[in-house]
């Protein structure tokens, strides 16, 4: 799932997992730190969770959801180059546990997301 | 308000995927293959630049040196055909009106000047020459539009010059020869904007697409590979070299940005009796470099603290791919503008340890003796 923000959603047992699209992270460029929030920290939709900068820009990632911050990407502290290499995969950002699954349902499909993007 | 420009390689930047920004009113590629690639090729091999969108004013005319040396805070009379010095013009108050590069020629001068402040600078250098003292005396020109200017920075480069038929053998630091080019003359200088051994070639716009495409062949298989003003960006903030807008501009003086060895007192010029006053009152800051010491990106505009006290501000600010550690140049009061200062930058709301560290931040190679064997 995504958003209009371009961001990612998966969903999991214990949390949604969110990372920035290719489209985003090809926009950024290089990305060199990622500013994470506190595990425990409360979030909520739409509003700016995670930093991510690049060299030349600061990026706002938005949560997709509200609930609270479970797991942050670690590895990205060292590797934050992952984000560009493999955005939805080892560059995943946070982990959030949802206050309301029912939220999920805002998000747009895969098939949403290419359409925003054509346009 | 005009249309941003493009300079004569827009298209050649178009087909190499160049991503593009706004800039001083261009249109300029920004990124290629990626900022940090970019860099770090330059440091390793050679990166080729379109810097067209530069400057260029001739001085020419009976008072011409006169007239230049009046303008200008470094001494252009100490300047000898075929060389070339880095200078600053200055307004009344002592403030930087811009930063420049002094060509001495044999029947002139060329001052190359930031594009964002191309005609700011013409239309001072005009109301000079129109009073009495240098009115019919001399003629200044701009040749902003007609001149491109590429430059091929790196240690690569002296190799990937001569390949492209470039006398560049023997040509020292801060010095030019003049090429000849069927259909007018271009100018190539070893100057530079990135700390390694370089050169920036000028030349008719006409011809900017054909040496592009020239040097990039050529330098293929040296590594050479077309950089963008991202990288530029980073790479001579590891240099410390200043970027006017960000940490110079007409409420700075040299003294303050650290430029006093661009400043000779012993000429008469404009702006001379305010950097004398303010030389003796001494500085209310220093432009020092500062390197993060905790987890966090210093931006221009970010205030530097000490304890809960704002004592500076800084004005560039990024990440270096050589040192692999963000890095900044910051105003900071004189009583904290010293080597090895903890200081904090104020980074969304939190606090995040700093150190001033000296400059460069990463060595420099633009002296380095020239192999062309």
């Amino acid at each position: 799932m995504y958003t209009r923000s371009h961001e990612w959603v998966r969903v999991e047992d214990d949390g949604v997992v969110v990372g920035v699209t290719d489209y985003a992270q090809n926009q950024m460029g290089d990305v060199v730190f990622v500013d994470f929030p506190a595990i425990g920290k409360e979030c909520k939709t739409g509003e700016g969770v995670v930093v991510v900068e690049s060299v030349k820009a600061v990026s706002d990632v938005y949560a997709p959801v509200s609930g609270i911050v479970v797991a942050i990407n670690e590895a990205l502290e060292d590797s934050p180059e992952k984000v560009n290499e493999d955005c939805y995969g080892e560059g995943w950002l946070i982990k959030i546990k949802p206050l309301d699954a029912g939220e999920l349902e805002n998000l747009l499909s895969a098939a949403d997301y290419e359409a925003l993007l054509g346009e | 308000m005009g249309k941003a420009k493009q300079t004569p390689l827009y298209t050649a930047h178009k087909q190499l995927g160049a991503r593009f920004t706004e800039f001083g009113g261009w249109i300029m590629p920004v990124q290629y293959s990626g900022m940090i690639d970019e860099h770090l090729t330059v440091r390793r091999a050679a990166g080729l630049f379109d810097l067209s969108h530069m400057g260029e004013i001739q001085v020419r005319g009976q008072l011409a040196r006169e007239f230049v040396q009046r303008l200008t805070t470094n001494d252009v009379f100490k300047l000898r055909p075929g060389r070339v010095q880095y200078s600053l013009f200055c307004n009344a108050d002592g403030g930087i009106i811009d930063d420049l590069l002094v060509y001495r020629e044999e029947t002139g001068f060329t001052l190359v000047v930031n594009a964002a402040n191309t005609a700011k600078d013409f239309q001072w250098m005009q109301e000079v020459a129109q009073t009495e003292e240098f009115r019919g005396r001399v003629d200044i020109i701009d040749v902003s539009e007609a001149t491109a200017l590429l430059a091929v920075q790196g240690p690569k480069s002296p190799k990937i010059l001569q390949a492209a038929g470039f006398a560049i053998g023997g040509l020292p630091y801060m010095s030019f020869y003049r090429h000849p080019f069927p259909g007018g003359d271009c100018i190539v200088s070893r100057t530079g904007y990135t700390g390694e051994i370089g050169y920036e070639i000028y030349l008719p716009a006409e011809k900017a697409m054909e040496q592009w495409e020239r040097l990039l062949t050529v330098g293929k298989d040296m590594g050479l590979v077309p950089v963008g003003l991202g990288a530029r960006d980073t790479l001579r903030l590891e240099m410390r070299y200043t970027l006017y807008g960000n940490d110079i501009d007409e409420t700075t003086n040299p003294w303050e940005a650290g430029l006093d060895w661009a400043v000779k007192l012993e000429h008469d010029f404009i702006g001379r009796e305010a950097l004398v006053k303010a030389r003796k009152a001494g500085p209310r800051r220093c432009l020092v470099g500062l390197r993060m010491i905790e987890r966090g990106i210093p931006r221009s505009g970010y205030h530097v603290m000490d304890g809960g006290r704002c004592v500076g501000t800084v004005t560039s600010g990024s990440y270096s791919p050589v040192l692999k550690q963000a890095i900044a140049l910051a105003y900071i009061e004189p009583g904290k503008a010293t080597i090895g200062e903890r200081v904090h930058i104020a980074i969304r709301n939190k606090a995040v340890a700093a150190e001033v560290v000296p400059t460069p931040f990463v060595p420099s190679h633009v002296r380095d003796e020239v192999n062309t064997e």
